[in-house]
């Protein structure tokens, strides 16, 4: 039996991914989660991360929110690139432009977080 | 009777006139090709996303304290409208038909006793409602030099409303904006943003999972909901953008065709009263050798 179930990923302005897969890995807010077959219905959001989808294909995201049911997982993501289109250049710029923004000293605990993970996940990039 | 030399002069005004809206209307058919791609690339985003606010709202007990951006403030006394318009004119009813349609909830709002407060988004609706509703005006924004209305845009708008919100300024929330139905059609519509518009019949279709939360319901919803309030401002825009175009090009391709009328009336004009001319010429000549 086949262990694949159905992924798609959309954006605002596009479909970004729609395919099968046996394995996606998320970077949820509370944690990395992993769905396989058949897990149960879930209803969750990201945090900043790199979205692994079977072994080929890997997004950088910076928020989401996903919703699996019935082996159907759907992620909707305002901001979402393929690693593969990420330069080097691009990378630093975003990296340049989180530490600013975590440098002004009017954000709450919650953007921090989220700053800091965006900041420590571009650098583990390259 | 205008003199042959008038005539003459208004028939080339009116074809160089055609040409320029004949060039509009292909741009703007142009334009709308890829405007009602974006259109359409945008809707599933804010469907689905409405679906997960419906199914977490359906797992919501009742009476807890879900968050005010999804049940109100209890209060209906401020209403902030929210008006999305064009920057740019010449695209028949598009702008006017917002406006009209804004002006009318005004109306009502002001009627009611209500206080009101608007938001204009594009410079022409801005232009038709601040002369008798410039009071009301709280902010005005306008997207003119940008290409292209992407997430970012409809972001900063969804921002300044959640702001205000949160400052207490006001109670609900609706935005109008043109809905593309197709080229000829564009419906001016109002809706209701804040607190989030659940459909009736969606809430009774009864078939509620039982999904897994995490971290829990309230703090996806207070992680999603604003989130929304910007999704529904894009897709006003995306939806306006496609409008605009669709209405331009109809617009324009009535004034080609109207021009390309009258270009025909004045071209008769001008046959006739030269034919007359010359009639009249060759009867002085002729009875001027009569005479003789």
């Amino acid at each position: 039996m086949s262990q694949e179930f159905k992924i798609e990923i959309i954006s605002p302005d596009r479909s970004i991914f729609s395919g099968n897969t046996d394995e996606a890995i998320l970077p949820c807010f509370e944690g990395q989660v992993t769905i396989l077959k058949d897990h149960i219905p879930l209803i969750t959001y990201l945090r900043p991360g790199i979205i692994e989808i079977g072994k080929n294909e890997k997004f950088f995201t910076e928020d989401g929110t996903v919703e699996f049911s019935d082996n159907n997982l759907l992620i909707l993501a305002t901001t979402i690139q393929s690693l593969k289109l990420i330069n080097a250049k691009h990378k630093n710029n975003m990296i340049q432009e989180a530490e600013k923004e975590l440098s002004t000293s009017q954000i709450s605990d919650k953007q921090k977080y989220i700053l800091n993970y965006k900041i420590e996940t571009l650098k583990q990039i390259n | 009777m205008p003199s042959l030399d008038d005539l003459k002069k208004r028939i080339k005004s009116v074809k160089s006139t055609q040409k320029i809206t004949k060039a509009m209307k292909m741009v703007a058919a142009a334009k709308l090709k890829k405007a009602q791609e974006n259109a359409e690339r945008g809707r599933p985003y804010s469907e689905k996303l409405q679906n997960i606010i419906l199914n977490l709202t359906k797992s919501l007990s009742e009476g807890s304290n879900a968050p005010k951006l999804l049940v109100g403030n209890g209060k209906d006394k401020v209403y902030l409208c929210v008006v999305i318009t064009a920057d740019r004119g010449l695209c028949g009813g598009f702008n006017s038909n917002i406006c009209r349609l804004a002006k009318s909830h005004f109306q009502k709002i002001l009627k009611e006793g209500k206080e009101l407060k608007i938001i204009t988004v594009g410079s022409k609706g801005h232009d038709q409602i601040k002369a008798e509703y410039g009071d009301f005006i709280v902010h005005k924004k306008s997207f003119k030099e940008k290409k292209q209305i992407t997430f970012k845009e409809a972001n900063e708008i969804g921002k300044k409303v959640i702001e205000l919100y949160e400052q207490e300024q006001f109670d609900k929330c609706l935005i109008f904006y043109n809905n593309f139905k197709n080229v000829i059609t564009q419906i001016p519509q109002a809706e209701q943003i804040i607190p989030t518009f659940i459909k009736q019949e969606d809430k009774n279709k009864d078939k509620a999972l039982f999904y897994e939360f995490e971290p829990d319901e309230d703090e996806i919803l207070e992680d999603l909901l604003p989130k929304n309030v910007s999704i529904q401002i894009l897709k006003a825009f995306l939806e306006n953008a496609a409008s605009e175009q669709g209405s331009r090009m109809t617009a324009m391709d009535n004034a080609t065709r109207n021009a390309g009328d009258l270009v025909d009336k004045l071209t008769i004009n001008y046959n006739r009263s030269r034919q007359a001319s010359i009639t009249k010429e060759l009867i002085e000549i002729i009875s001027g050798a009569e005479s003789l």
